[in-house]
């Protein structure tokens, strides 16, 4: 396939795009390079840092001065932030405070020792990190580094050197650092600078100072260094040309699949692989892959892959584990679906099992067609290894082997019985059945040992010469080998059969585990059920408890916590990891670099609009999650996220339309209220202005006429506010209910009362029986509700129908009614009646806001009561107030004589 | 006779001058103040026959001033109080106040109670009989007549009866009622009233779910009225 290859690769370029997007927000670093101890990265950084003090907030985050006196007098005049202290095995040592440094925002810090390793219990386990949170707050660092702490270059140096540094740096770090400075000093001038004494020789180096220090040395490793930062540079400007599309030598677009199984791992593997990989400019991944046989690797085997496979992400490669039925067939069509250009392993060591079976990777070799193939060395440490796998695997399961020996025995019995019956030849099918037991039940190893005993027994017992090892009969060597070969063939045809079934069955648990929960979630509508569905699923599925976090709905930045089983605390450190998980979207915890000694594994929901919380998985201490749990806690919490998010949308889709129709309603209450309360002003003022002027020539009859009118709006309007008023204070919850004991002819004689002006000329009759019962309730309120409803029926039925007022009991209750002979109401309205501003159209002048029934369903629920609407037969309305009956009774009659 | 001296403390310079008209229209004469302490220098010097007091006043709280005034003497007090707060009504009423009146109110309403306060209060003696309309209630023979029916009532009933007509005209409230009648300790047990004003009204009212005579004050007490 021919490619244009002048054509930037247009995913490169959108990443290429958002990387820069990205720097602009993030803090920019520059190391300074070294190539050994003293050569003077941190003076040299101090110095830059001085002089960028001149138009620039700089602080010292942390230095290392070694009490070297001339470092020290550079760090006069610079605002040193203080350190963390921390206590470790008794002594107090001090690390850099990340927070401080957060807190103080300045545009660049100072950070000496790249590579340096964080006390356990640190945020992080390692400095890098903790300064690659303060390039993503936007914060500038300057810091040092020696070339031996760069990953890829370790092996190297170990070379030159002897030193195996423990303290290293991922190489994806070094590359995305914006600027390299390399300090250099000619190794001679480090010599003397030595001998000086001053130079501070880290603890690791000590023992083997003399050798390190030596010319050769030093300049292999100065070299290195410089190669280092040119080819550094030599990546920015392959960049910079991509993006901007200049011609000349591309990045190959070769792409590499490193194989990684139990014979083809380890560091030295991954580097070589990482190292072709950029001198190539290519793309590489990294994978493993899964057979019916792998799933038998021992947990060191597994552990093994694992750890290489990490390795190999964190130096840049894309993991994958591929599925397939032998190792050399899915890598192959891997390859081949993917425009793989070269395929790399390591190079197959000599073993009897080679010679004889051979390796996965000579099978690739051969299948590989145009496919490159690189073979790396591997070190003595994978030897070492294969040697005490295979001793452990033989000496197991001795019992099986027990068993098949007592099978042979009871064949043997058995034939000795059917000896003179049956030939020969049918007596070997019982071995013959013995051995496809036995491999079918026992594995193979006992199936070669039944096969090889069954022939043995066979042979003595039942071949003439009898009780003898001769055999008579050559064609019976045939039978022998025949025997052998089937409890082989079996043995591991049953196997590859079980481990099949095992892996099949593993997938199908991981799949319908994810199945059920994506079920789970889909139906949970609400906050409740979705916790309990993924505390449920979890601890199905991982065995151990879960707990969301989600973002308080005030304050986004603390989180709360909720789970099913309500006897799980969150402790501050726990609550503190899963904030920092939130924030960075990171993975946190046990496992993981970042926080590694919390008791629970945190993981973030991250769907398309940012963090949506945190799901904590809570494990034992120094238990860690494998790597095909790892995958399946991915899974598990993208399905998470994406349902936590629809249950939020959801809520704010409710919240949205709750908040409209509360809108709604204040805007219609305010057109209804200025125009209710204007319409009564005008009569009066009208009224009162007539009256005042001059000229309008008004008899008495008139002007008590105008005068009537007025006072009559006027306490409409009055009326009208009561209302309004009593609807805010229903409304904003602060109605007090005074309960007491109250007549109910008392309450109804108080609101007619109250409704003289309203009431006149109206006929109202009045029926409580004498006997009702006390009801419990507020007076004031209830006299108010009566008021209201009497305000209706009177509104809402002719002036000369009458009004009729009665009282009742019904159980534990007491019904007032007040019926109209009005039109009364449609029946599908009787409830909506009670809404807030419901009116019912009226062609004479009806009038008022359509509050009234409302506020009196309001204030009758308040206490504890019932209203309710009801056509009456002969026509008209009932209104009916259910009110308790208060509990009081027994009233003592004062004995006096009269 | 020289015309009746009416304090009118309001805070508000509108309901000063409605008052002022209103009165001085009937032959009162009638000093203003808006402030409590004000108020309070006034009483002790000019010595007026009635006080009006606006409950809602900026310095001193009303029920306040009316403890106050209550410490050296015997004044009126006619309070002026809103819708909602009843129990200021009622803290009034009982640290001394007279009668009251629910803004905004009528001007015939405000001339009655302050003619039947300052009645009562003129008034050396109590009359042993009451009269309104059909009722009469004579409190020196213990007896009760409505028209010409004589009513018998029980003795709690009469009581009640008797510290209305007692005072007449002037509103009591439901805890000053059950002390009088039932003693302190019954000083909550309103369903006692309730019975009792219920009985007496289908006793003595013509129509006791609209009574006429025993009027219901809600919130705060009952009030017999007077004309």
């Amino acid at each position: 396939m021919i490619e244009d290859i002048s054509r930037p690769d247009p995913d490169e370029l959108l990443a290429q795009v958002k990387a820069e997007a990205e720097q602009e927000k993030r803090g920019k670093l520059k190391i300074f390079l070294g190539y050994a101890p003293g050569t003077g990265k941190t003076y040299t950084m101090l110095e830059a840092g001085r002089q960028r003090r001149k138009d620039t907030d700089v602080v010292i985050a942390i230095v290392e001065t070694h009490s070297r006196v001339d470092t020290e007098a550079l760090l006069s005049g610079f605002d040193i932030l203080s350190r963390k202290q921390s206590e470790y095995h008794g002594v107090t040592l001090s690390e850099m405070d990340i927070d401080t440094v957060l807190a103080r925002h300045p545009q660049l810090a100072l950070v000496d020792e790249f590579a340096h390793e964080n006390i356990p219990g640190s945020r992080h386990a390692r400095r890098y990190q903790d300064v690659e949170e303060l390039l993503q707050a936007g914060i500038d660092v300057y810091t040092t580094l020696n070339v031996q702490h760069i990953e890829s270059g370790r092996n190297v140096v170990a070379q030159i050197t002897g030193v195996w540094v423990r303290e290293t740096v991922p190489d994806s770090i070094i590359d995305i650092a914006t600027e390299i400075e390399l300090v250099d000093l000619p190794p001679d001038e480090l010599i003397n600078r030595l001998k000086e004494g001053k130079v501070y020789v880290p603890e690791q180096i000590a023992p083997a100072t003399e050798k390190f220090f030596r010319k050769g040395n030093l300049t292999a490793l100065r070299e290195l260094a410089l190669r280092i930062a040119a080819k550094h540079v030599d990546q920015q400007t392959l960049a910079y040309m991509k993006t901007h599309a200049v011609g000349g030598s591309w990045p190959s677009g070769e792409r590499l699949l490193l194989y990684i199984g139990p014979d083809s791992w380890g560091s030295r593997l991954v580097r070589g692989t990482r190292r072709l990989a950029y001198e190539l400019g290519a793309v590489w991944t990294a994978t493993d892959i899964e057979t019916p046989e792998n799933v038998r690797l021992s947990p060191l085997q597994q552990d093994r892959i694992n750890e290489t496979l990490k390795l190999a992400q964190r130096l840049g490669a894309k993991t994958i584990t591929i599925q397939g039925e032998s190792i050399a067939a899915a890598v192959i069509d891997y390859a081949k679906a993917n425009n793989i250009t070269k395929i790399v392993a390591a190079k197959p060591r000599k073993s009897l099992r080679r010679l004889f079976i051979g390796s996965a990777v000579d099978r690739i070799i051969r299948n590989s067609e145009d496919i490159d193939v690189h073979l790396l060395g591997t070190t003595g440490e994978a030897e070492v290894a294969e040697e005490i796998h295979k001793q452990a695997s033989l000496l197991k399961n001795w019992q099986h082997y027990l068993k098949g020996f007592g099978l042979v025995v009871l064949a043997t019995l058995l034939g000795q019985v059917l000896h003179g019956i049956f030939t020969p030849t049918t007596i070997a099918m019982l071995y013959l059945l013995c051995v496809v037991v036995a491999s079918f039940l026992w594995g193979l190893g006992t199936a070669i040992m039944v096969s090889f005993l069954g022939v043995l027994a066979f042979d003595f017992f039942n071949i003439p010469p009898y009780l003898t090892f001769a055999i008579g009969d050559t064609q019976y060597i045939f039978t022998f080998l025949v025997l052998m070969g089937i409890g082989i063939i079996i043995s591991y045809l049953s196997e590859r059969v079980r481990h099949q079934s095992q892996i099949a069955k593993q997938h199908e648990n991981q799949t319908a585990a994810l199945y059920t929960l994506g079920r789970d979630l889909a139906m949970s509508n609400d906050l409740e059920s979705y916790i309990n569905a993924i505390s449920k699923r979890a601890k199905e599925t991982f065995g151990r408890e879960a707990i969301i976090l989600l973002p308080d709905s005030q304050n986004k930045e603390i989180l709360r916590h909720y789970t099913a089983n309500s006897k799980i605390g969150v402790s501050e450190t726990e609550l503190a990891a899963a904030t920092w998980t939130f924030q960075h979207q990171k993975t946190a915890g046990p496992g993981t670099d970042t926080l590694p000694n919390t008791r629970a594994r945190h993981v973030p929901l991250v769907t398309a609009r940012g963090t949506v919380g945190v799901i904590a998985l809570l494990m034992d201490t120094g238990e860690k999650l494998s790597i095909v749990q790892e995958r399946f806690l991915e899974g598990f919490a993208d399905l998470a996220a994406v349902a936590l998010e629809s249950i939020l949308l959801a809520e704010e889709a409710q919240n949205t339309r709750v908040l409209r129709k509360t809108e709604k309603l204040q805007t219609a209450l305010l057109n209804s209220v200025s125009h209710d309360l204007r319409t009564p002003l005008v009569s009066i003022i009208g009224v009162l202005s007539s009256l005042q002027e001059e000229g309008m020539n008004l008899d008495n009859a008139a002007r008590k006429n105008l005068i009537g009118v007025a006072r009559e709006e006027a306490e409409r309007l009055n009326h009208l506010i009561t209302n309004l008023l009593d609807v805010s204070r229903i409304e904003a919850g602060a109605i007090k209910i005074n309960l007491q004991a109250a007549d109910v002819q008392d309450l109804v004689g108080a609101a007619l009362q109250q409704m003289e002006g309203f009431a006149r000329n109206r006929q109202i009759n009045v029926g409580i029986p004498a006997e009702l019962p006390c009801v419990s309730v507020d007076f004031g309120l209830t006299v108010q509700t009566l008021v209201n409803v009497l305000d209706n029926a009177i509104k809402y039925s002719a002036a000369d129908s009458s009004i009729d007022i009665s009282g009742s009991q019904a159980g534990n209750d007491i019904y007032i009614e007040v019926a109209d002979h009005g039109v009364g109401i449609p029946s599908q309205d009787l409830i909506r009646v009670f809404d807030k501003f419901y009116r019912i159209q009226r062609p004479d002048n009806a009038t008022g806001t359509g509050l009234g029934l409302s506020i009196c369903k309001g204030m009758v629920e308040a206490q504890g009561g019932q209203i309710t609407a009801e056509n009456r037969p002969g026509g008209g309305t009932v209104i009916r107030l259910i009110l308790p009956i208060s509990g009081i009774s027994g009233i003592s009659e004062k004995t006096n004589v009269q | 006779m020289s015309s009746e001296k009416v304090l009118v403390v309001d805070d508000e310079q509108a309901i000063r001058r409605f008052l002022k008209v209103a009165l001085t229209s009937q032959g009162y004469t009638v000093t203003e103040s808006a402030s409590g302490s004000e108020a309070l220098s006034i009483a002790a010097t000019k010595k007026p026959d009635i006080i009006i007091l606006d409950l809602g006043l900026p310095d001193i709280d009303g029920v306040e001033v009316t403890r106050l005034l209550r410490q050296w003497t015997k004044i009126p007090i006619l309070i002026l109080s809103v819708r909602g707060s009843e129990n200021d009504k009622i803290d009034a009423l009982d640290a001394g106040a007279d009668d009251y009146l629910t803004k905004p109110f009528g001007v015939g309403e405000l001339l009655a109670r302050l003619r039947a306060t300052l009645r009562r209060s003129m008034q050396a003696t109590n009359e042993p009989i009451f009269i309104n309309g059909d009722l009469k209630v004579d409190l020196a023979k213990r007896r009760v007549m409505v028209g010409e029916k004589e009513i018998q009532l029980t003795p709690n009933e009469y009581d009640l009866l008797r510290v209305l007509t007692n005072n007449a005209g002037k509103v009591l409230t439901h805890h000053h009622l059950l002390c009088e009648v039932w003693g302190v300790e019954y000083g909550e047990e309103f369903q006692i009233l309730r019975v009792n004003i219920s009985n007496l009204r289908r006793k003595l009212e013509p129509e006791p779910a609209r009574p006429r005579y025993i009027i219901t004050e809600p919130g705060v007490g009952y009030r017999l009225k007077t004309d």
